[in-house]
């Protein structure tokens, strides 16, 4: 067997086998279910209506989906221009921590003047996390995902250090987690009487925003060269390395908004499981859009659909949740597979 | 008169497309015992897809292949080398960090041999060596080594494994006349051996000289099989290149004033590759330098310099007369040199960006295509468009990815970005590497009509016909060191061959002190 690229794949071929992985991911789920002993055949049904069958159901998918679009942008604006920052997570937690740090009261100020500042402050912290890997990277070649993966382990001890010690709420009754937000430096609700927060349209901006700097901007072109081809981008005169800490910048300061917006929208309060993984679930979303930034919206969404889905669906059918994660890491693989067969075709020899 | 008892070697109406261009049209071919066929033809001919079929790379659409008489089934990477046909790539696969012993016996042994019985290995390479006139250390790693070689130990590697048919491709791109001569002895040597050989080749005087029969393939066709006896070159050539390929008629130009200068310049080395030792070079207005040499000889060190992407550890650089402080690739494009990149995939374009994108690559944040950091996408597809019309790029439109562009296209894209600012310098890297006689004739008069509007081009080239046909003064690169300037027509290819293999620079200092 070898693979041949195809020159001008068409319609049906970057359609059909997609849509192919994503019936073979609900088939393949329901037979887990039916292991699991579920009514396999009921277990499509259960998930949609559990993340999008009802009002409740819908919002808490899209409170769900926010962070994921905010670590799916940051990778896709990173692995565009093949800068792997698999620490996503460690950026989140930064946003998160200067949210709570400046947000508990050390600034009393009203909330127009507060939130913006608190979003820029996450910005700069998750920007400057990332920018030590991305100064070790261009000075001294150290590799990227080894830095960034472990800053990650480094950053969470770091925050459970401060939870336990310094950012301790005296209030929390012994428990490792900061005091809560005062009321200004929480995000409003974007409709009055439905528990979605200003976040989750922040987020929508920001992957328009990122679209737009990609497709119109000189960055967004170096950018694009960069990742593509650094040899001929370094030829053609790009300042790679300039490029490639623009890069970390942007990156690491939208991962940390997803810390910010989770805290200041939703939480309230800072604790070690804040992220259930966003950081890591955010390199899935971003391969499944194809590190497109509107793509980002949809898979973000679909991805915090199988969560909230599977997870009603789990104690309605009365199976582990468990199965939320195989089936995201099935259609994960399955797509992967999806997307090589729209642009290779399989001989036979 | 033919015997075909004798044939160890035949490939029958071998057929194979991509796409819609046929790269193999119903190719046949014999080898017989004891004989050396030579394969000519020219870059793209279909050479390679030829071979790679018969070690099937590739499997052909129609057509068998079959040694000492029996098919091959196709496909199978395997069944040629275990039929006793061994093939030394033009670009080497050895492991540089493992000694010559090494890289011969490795995967000719068992995965779980208990003992590697060294001192056999030793003994067998020792009679091969002897036996075929291959002198190299054994214990030498090939990282050390220079390019004829590394050739030898590919020859080694080869014959090690008991081969009886021996498939050279393009042997003599990288060495110099001297170790082309010495890759001869060692073929006659095999021949006298019982080992059969195709010799694939687009240098004609080489064909002449070691072939028994010539095969010569154009545009995927086979279009004449000659006895080497009953030929000669010219013959060959018009059968190689057909009749409609006529070289540029170049008139003798007058050089004006230095437009760049490289005084005493001394760069690093990079790993075995010699870095530039005290190199001097004008390059005047209204002249073509032609840079001769080997490959791996300090040329990828000198074009660097002058392209911005490295800058001189010692000596300095003068543009226009003016000391040249910062230097950079950036620095480069704005002083208005033009720089056609030896690798046009790896360097010169980038694959997946649009020909558009590949257009304003560097010009991208000039006031014509951006302004304060926003693109002007309409303008930069007007620019290519015209580079389209202007330069004859063949492509579905200027939103088409490079990608899909033949080698010819993508260069002539190149050459429309460096040359539509009518720049006063141009470096040109191999600028027709892999192209066809088409391509080569429509870069060399580009290059030609930039002279002539007053120019200065240096064109660095592994292929001395070309170096000789283009260049008003002609410099000889060896080891990092250059030649002294020779003016066209004062040296014989034979005397540049000399310089290229590193004789003269001696005396050069000699005289110098």
């Amino acid at each position: 067997m070898r693979l041949e690229p195809i020159a001008n794949p068409s319609f049906a071929r970057s359609v059909v086998p997609p849509a192919l992985a994503i019936a073979a991911t609900v088939v393949i789920a329901s037979l887990l279910a039916m292991i699991a002993g579920a009514d396999p055949f009921a277990v499509l049904g259960l998930i949609i209506k559990g993340a999008f069958g009802t009002k409740f159901a819908l919002l808490e998918t899209l409170n769900r989906a926010t962070p994921l679009i905010f670590t799916g942008l940051a990778v896709a604006v990173a692995f565009r221009a093949r800068f792997w920052n698999i620490g996503a997570e460690a950026q989140l937690y930064a946003g998160a921590l200067v949210t709570v740090v400046l947000g508990t009261g050390a600034l009393p100020w009203p909330g127009f003047a507060l939130i913006p500042t608190l979003a820029l402050g996450a910005v700069l912290a998750g920007a400057l996390v990332l920018l030590v890997p991305a100064i070790l990277k261009t000075r001294f070649g150290v590799d990227e995902v080894v830095t960034t993966l472990l800053l990650n382990f480094i950053f969470l001890l770091f925050i459970s250090m401060l939870l336990e010690g310094p950012l301790k709420d005296p209030m929390g009754m012994g428990w490792p987690k900061s005091a809560r937000l005062i009321a200004d430096a929480r995000l409003p609700r974007m409709f009055e009487g439905l528990r979605l927060h200003w976040g989750f349209g922040l987020a929508i901006l920001c992957a328009v925003a990122v679209w737009v700097i990609q497709t119109r901007s000189t960055l967004g072109y170096e950018m694009r060269a960069v990742g593509l081809n650094r040899a001929a981008a370094a030829f053609a005169g790009i300042p790679v390395n300039r490029v490639l800490v623009k890069t970390a910048l942007l990156s690491g300061g939208l991962a940390a908004l997803a810390g910010f917006s989770e805290v200041a929208g939703l939480k309230g309060s800072l604790t070690l499981d804040l992220s259930p993984g966003f950081g890591y679930t955010g390199i899935i979303v971003a391969m499944l859009a194809l590190l497109n930034p509107l793509g980002v919206i949809v898979t973000a969404m679909f991805v915090a659909g199988i969560f909230v889905g599977a997870d009603s669906m789990s104690r309605a059918a009365a199976v582990p949740t468990y199965l939320a994660d195989m089936m995201l890491a099935t259609a994960l693989l399955l797509m992967v597979l999806a997307i090589m067969l729209t642009r290779f075709r399989v001989r036979r020899e | 008169m033919r015997d075909t008892a004798d044939v160890v070697l035949r490939l029958d109406a071998i057929t194979k497309r991509f796409g819609k261009l046929i790269a193999n049209d119903a190719i046949s071919l014999s080898l017989r015992r004891g004989e050396v066929v030579a394969l000519l033809g020219e870059n793209g001919a279909g050479k390679t897809t030829l071979m790679n079929i018969l070690f099937g790379q590739y499997t052909a659409d129609s057509g068998t292949v079959e040694v000492f008489g029996r098919v091959l089934p196709p496909g199978n990477s395997r069944a040629a080398l275990d039929a006793g046909v061994g093939m030394v790539h033009q670009h080497f696969t050895l492991a540089d960090n493992m000694t010559v012993k090494e890289n011969i016996s490795l995967g000719a042994q068992p995965l779980f041999a208990l003992s590697m019985k060294n001192s056999e290995i030793t003994k067998k390479i020792k009679k091969i060596s002897d036996d075929f006139n291959l002198k190299v250390d054994l214990e030498a790693r090939v990282a050390n080594l220079t390019v004829g070689e590394r050739q030898r130990v590919e020859i080694l590697k080869a014959l090690y494994r008991d081969v009886k048919i021996l498939i050279l491709d393009e042997p003599t791109a990288v060495l110099t006349p001297q170790e082309t001569d010495d890759l001869f002895a060692t073929l006659r040597l095999a021949i006298a051996n019982g080992l059969s050989i195709v010799f694939i080749s687009h240098k004609l005087h080489e064909v002449m000289a070691i072939s028994d029969r010539v095969s010569v393939l154009r545009h995927g066709k086979l279009v004449a099989e000659v006895d080497t006896a009953d030929t000669d070159k010219e013959a060959l050539a018009t059968l190689m290149m057909g009749t409609g390929a006529v070289a540029p008629d170049i008139a003798v130009a007058t050089p004006g004033r230095d437009l760049f200068s490289i005084k005493n310049v001394s760069t690093p080395n990079i790993g075995s590759i010699p870095g530039l030792k005290r190199v001097s070079l004008n390059l005047k207005a209204g002249q073509i330098v032609g840079l001769a040499g080997v490959s791996g000889n300090g040329q990828a060190a000198l074009a660097d310099l002058v392209a911005g992407l490295c800058t001189p550890a010692e000596g300095t650089i003068e543009h226009h007369g003016d000391p040249v402080k910062n230097w950079s690739a950036r620095d480069a494009v704005n002083k208005g040199i033009a720089r056609i990149p030896e690798d046009r995939h790896k360097t010169g374009t980038i694959a997946d960006f649009s020909l558009t994108e590949n257009a304003i690559l560097e010009c991208y944040n000039s006031d014509d295509f951006s302004k304060s950091g926003w693109m002007y996408w309409k303008k930069a597809r007007a620019f290519a468009v015209d580079i389209i019309d202007k330069y004859d790029v063949r492509c579905p439109g200027p939103d088409t990815r490079i990608r899909l562009l033949s080698g010819g296209n993508m260069q002539k894209l190149i050459l429309g970005r460096v040359l539509e600012a009518a720049p006063d310098i141009v470096l040109a890297n191999q600028p027709v590497r892999g192209l066809d006689i088409g391509a080569v004739n429509y870069v060399h008069s580009q290059l030609l009509a930039a002279r002539d509007r007053g120019a200065a081009v240096l064109l660095i080239s592994e292929d001395l016909d070309e170096i000789m046909r283009l260049s008003d003064v002609i410099h000889v690169i060896s080891g990092g060191r250059l030649s002294p300037e020779f003016l066209r027509g004062t040296k014989s290819p034979s005397e540049l061959g000399g310089w290229m293999a590193g004789q003269g620079f001696d005396e050069q200092v000699t005289h110098a002190s």
